[in-house]
Parts: C-alpha cells; structure tokens; sequence
C-alpha cells in the first residue's frame, strides 16, 4: 500500500457497485445471498423430519447427533476441499458443507422444542381427542417454535460468515474481495467485503426476531405478563 | 353410565395399578375416585377416555365397550380436566375453550360464541377471552379448563385432582362452582382427588382405593362416613369422621325457641348479637334450617356464649333460637344412628 493511498476509497465502490464483471459488489451480494440462505433452508427442511424420527425413535437421537457433531467438526476449508473434485468450483460445493453445519444445529433445535411441550399440555392434547398428526402440528409444533427459531437465528449468522471460506475456491461470495484485496494490497474490496456481510448477518438477524415475534404472540405476551 | 367390569392394569414392568375394579358410575351423577398416592385413580380415569387400555376386564360407555370406539372420536364425547389446566400457552383462552369445537368441525363463529359463553358460565370476565394462558392465575387457568372440558357438551366428564394446585379459598370456590354447574348440567362426572374432604363435598358416591388399584369401599358419602367397611377405610376418612358426618344430618327438625326468651338482641327482624349481662354485645352465629346441615347449627352454637344458635331464614331475618339443649338432643339422635 502507498502511504499516500487513502484505506478506503468511494470511488472503487461506485465503479464495482454493478458492472458487468460477475464479482461486481451486486452479483458476488447476491451469490452470498443464495449460499448462506440455501443451507438454511434445506437445513430446515431436512432437520424438522429427522429431529422428529429422533423424537419418534427415541435410540435414533444418540447416532444421528453424534455423526452431525462430527461433521460440525471438521474444518470448513477441508470440507470445501474434498467436494471440490466431486462437484466442481461451483456454488453447491459451498452449500452442501454449510447445509450439514446448519443441520448440526437444527436437528437438536428440533429435538429439544418438542421436548419444551409440557407433558400435561401433550396430555391435555391427547384426552381432547387430536389425532397424533393434528396434535404435532396444531400443537406440539408451534410449541417448539421459539426452540427452533433460536437454533435459526445462530445457523443464519454463521451461514453468512462461513460462506466467505469458499473463496478459497473462488466461491465466497463476499468473501472473494478479501482473496482479492489480499493479491493486489488493496483494502477497500475486504472493508467493504466486512461491512456487507455484518450488515448481511443484522439484517437476517433482524428478520428472524422479526419472524418470532409474529409466530409467538404468546411468548411475547408472557414477557410481558 | 360408566361401567367397570374386573378391570385389571398391570404396566409392563409389572406394576399392577389397578386390580379387579368393578363400579359403575352413574349417569348424571358425580362419582368420585379417592385413595392415597399410586393407588391407581389416574390409571383408572384415564382407562374410560382410553389413554391407558386394560390389561383385563372391560369398560362400558353407556353399554358399549369403549375399546371398539376409535379413540379421538370416544374423547372428542369426554371432557377431561388435570391439575396444571393443561391450556394450550400458544393459543388466546377463546380459542383454548374452543379447542373440540373446532377438533369436532364447527363452524368457527359457533365455535367461538360457544366458548364465550362458557367463560361466563364458569364465572371468568370475558375480558380474559382474549388473553394468553400465562397471564391468567392458577385458579383463573382452571376455570379456563373446566370450560374447554365442556365446550362440546359432553355428556361425561373426567376430572383428575383439577383443584389440588390452587390455594385452599380459589379450591372452596372451584368446588362451589362445580356443584352449581352440575346442578344445571347434570354431566356423568368421575372425579379423581386425595383429598377425603373433597370428595366427600363433592360426591354422589365415593369410591375408596387402596394401594394396589383394589375397591375398598363404594358408598355415598353419609354412609361412608358413618359406616367404614374397615380400618383403612376407617383410616382414611380421618379423626374428624363424627363431625363431618353431621354434614348430611338436616336441620329442619330442630326445635326452635322464642328469641325474646333469650337474650338475643334483634333489630329490624334481623340479630344483631347476644347481649351481656354487662350490657356488651357478642356475636351471634346463625344459620339457614333446611339448607344448612347439623355441622353448620353446631357450629353456630359454639362461637355463641350462650351455647344457643340462631335460626335465620334466607333473608337473614329470625326464625327462632335453637337451644343447647335441642341441639344435644340432635346430636344424640346421629350417634344412636
Ligand atoms: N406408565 C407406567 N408404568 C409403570 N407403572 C406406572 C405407570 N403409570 C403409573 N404407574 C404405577 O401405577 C400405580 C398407580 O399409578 P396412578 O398414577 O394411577 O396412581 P394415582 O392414584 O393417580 O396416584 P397420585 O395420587 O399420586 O396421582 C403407581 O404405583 C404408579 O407408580
Ligand atoms: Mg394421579
């Protein structure tokens, strides 16, 4: 760096902000977008069955977490590694590690809200005749949202942070302006790399309390009782 | 009718909860099932609305055998009361008592007018309609729950120990409540409790557990007061077994007095108190003759000097003053049985 170069400079925000190079800020916003949002959703998605066989089959819990704390384990960049011969420098090879993070956290979500049920509600549920199908989603399911919608909120904001790893394979989103304001010594690209993926997280963050409170009028009720 | 042919509940790990149960529980009248801890009241309850199947031996719905009716369909027709409400804490009270309604397919408006008209007939504010579980008291919650028990109209009701998690006041009125109800609704309630006082208020007949799910005793309260089928029973029902049996002796018969024989001092019909020699006024303890038991004239009596009660009728005007003396003679009556 000169040192008479300024650390962040508007102009290279104005004239990267959207041309026509796919890492203009817009396009590698919206790559990032789409990479952390996917494995939260698939996640879920995917989660919510599971973490009900676990609740079904209560033996299952033990081996399934064990094998998602596992892959929670290993080191994202190693992950991103080993896919890369299989599925390419491509998106999904980013999406498929984070959707398994994602799913370490959701799946024991999903597990430990229907748990929070209090048993005389499950109870109360049953002697008024629900079927068990109704009872799961009428019931036992709303019951758990706050549970999920906390694991939600931590999955979503280390989606966004995580994605920037695969820029290591030129996949990261945001994350490529650090890789390359590293090879050119030029700042400006990982400031406002930083600053997009914190406001990223806030908003996602925001979106989701956001979300709870329309889905639990009732937590907030007792907050306030 | 409910009709328990030798049931029998053995849990898998060998627990024999319930043990040739045989009783019937009336219709329209309230049965209640009483006995120590682990003595098989809630396997029992809960074998009527098939939460729990029996092991052995049947039980009749009005005749049918409940375990050829599907269970959601046989609960949807029994309301179930427990301890802790069990209200639903997602949903606002209205829609908690509207809860079998909607299960049963009613028309949501129907529904809802349904529910706030048993708010109000179980003696809630329908202010509370719109609230969530969690900003009701204990006592409010379970209002709220016997409520929702009688949404759809059931024609049985079951009731496990539904007042024993709120203080002894808000349970006296619960219980009050409970009695006015089935006064104008005449369910088939069954009504699990511990607590020997309750039942003995609240039951038709009293059905007396012991520890291993076996009947020791079926009676209605007066008899199982004055004539225990053995020691547990005996036991059971508690040192104050002679008082309480005056509950169900009336008071109609007792020989009233002239008050102006007395020195009961009355005002506009009405007593004021019993009046000293030393010109000062102590209270005077009355009671309704007819509507009022012997336990309550006793009581009257002895919270005045005199010994005496004072008769008043509904209005609280004097009907007379029922001396010591008539009172022994009462009380010497009962114990000759
Ligand atoms: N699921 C179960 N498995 C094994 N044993 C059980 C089960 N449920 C209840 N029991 C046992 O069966 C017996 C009767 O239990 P139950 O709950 O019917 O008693 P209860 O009279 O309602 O007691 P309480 O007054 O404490 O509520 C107890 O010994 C209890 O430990
Ligand atoms: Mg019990």
């Amino acid at each position: 760096m000169d040192d008479g170069q300024p650390l962040f400079r508007w102009s290279w925000v104005v004239s990267n902000w959207d041309n026509d190079s796919p890492n203009s800020i817009v396009n590698l916003l919206q790559a990032h977008i789409v990479m952390s949002a996917v494995p939260v959703i698939v996640g879920l998605l995917v989660s919510l069955p599971l973490g009900l066989l676990c609740v079904r089959w209560r033996w299952l819990y033990q081996p399934v977490s064990g094998l998602m704390n596992a892959v929670y384990a290993l080191p994202s960049l190693a992950l991103f590694m080993i896919l890369l011969a299989v599925t390419g420098a491509e998106p999904v090879t980013v999406i498929i590690p984070l959707t398994f993070y994602a799913m370490a956290v959701l799946i024991p979500a999903v597990v430990d809200g229907l748990a929070s049920v209090p048993e005389h509600v499950r109870q109360s549920a049953v002697a008024m005749g629900f079927t068990p199908l109704r009872r799961l989603v009428q019931v036992e399911l709303p019951i758990a949202v706050p549970v999920v919608l906390a694991g939600m909120r931590v999955v979503a904001v280390s989606s966004i942070s995580l994605v920037s790893v695969g820029a290591l394979i030129g996949q990261g989103g945001l994350g490529n302006f650090f890789t390359d304001a590293y090879q050119r010594d030029f700042y400006t690209p990982a400031i406002a790399g930083i600053v997009l993926i914190v406001l990223l997280a806030l908003v996602a963050d925001g979106a989701l309390v956001l979300l709870q409170r329309l889905l639990t009028p009732w937590m907030r009720a007792r907050r306030s009782a | 009718m409910i009709t328990f042919e030798s049931v029998t509940k053995r849990y898998a790990d060998g627990t024999v909860a319930v043990d040739g149960l045989s009783l019937e529980a009336p219709t329209g009248e309230i049965t209640v099932f009483v006995g120590p801890s682990g003595c098989g009241k809630t396997t029992s309850l809960r074998m009527i609305n098939r939460m729990i199947d029996p092991t052995e031996g049947r039980i009749l719905l009005d005749g049918t055998d409940v375990t050829t009716i599907d269970p959601p369909t046989l609960r949807r027709g029994i309301g179930y009361v427990i301890q802790q409400a069990g209200l639903f804490p997602h949903r606002k009270i209205v829609d908690n008592v509207a809860t079998v309604p909607f299960l049963l397919g009613w028309d949501k408006r129907k529904a809802k007018d349904r529910a706030m008209e048993l708010l109000e007939r179980v003696g809630l504010d329908p202010k509370l309609a719109q609230r969530y579980p969690f900003q009701l008291s204990g006592g409010q919650q379970q209002r709220v729950g016997v409520a929702r028990a009688l949404a759809a109209d059931p024609p049985v009701l079951l009731m496990d120990e539904p007042f024993s998690a709120v203080d002894p006041i808000v349970r006296t009125s619960l219980q009050d409540e409970l009695i006015r109800l089935q006064s104008e609704l005449q369910k088939t309630i069954v009504f699990v409790t511990h607590d020997i006082d309750e039942a003995i208020k609240l039951g038709d007949r009293v059905a007396v557990l012991r520890v291993g799910g076996k009947l020791a005793q079926l009676a209605d309260p007066r008899t199982l007061l004055s004539e225990p089928a053995d020691d547990f029973v005996r036991d059971f029902l508690g040192r104050d077994r002679g008082i309480r049996r005056l509950q169900f002796v009336a008071t109609d018969g007792l020989e009233l007095s002239d008050p102006a024989d007395t020195s009961l001092d009355v005002q506009d019909g009405r007593p004021v108190g019993w009046r000293r020699d030393s010109g000062e006024l102590e209270p005077a303890g009355t009671f309704v003759p007819g509507r009022d038991s012997l336990r309550s004239a006793l009581d009257a009596a002895l919270l005045s000097p005199s010994g005496a009660a004072v008769a008043v009728d509904a209005d609280g005007k004097v009907l007379g003053v029922v001396s010591r003396q008539a009172l022994d003679k009462a009380l010497s009556e009962v114990a000759d049985g």
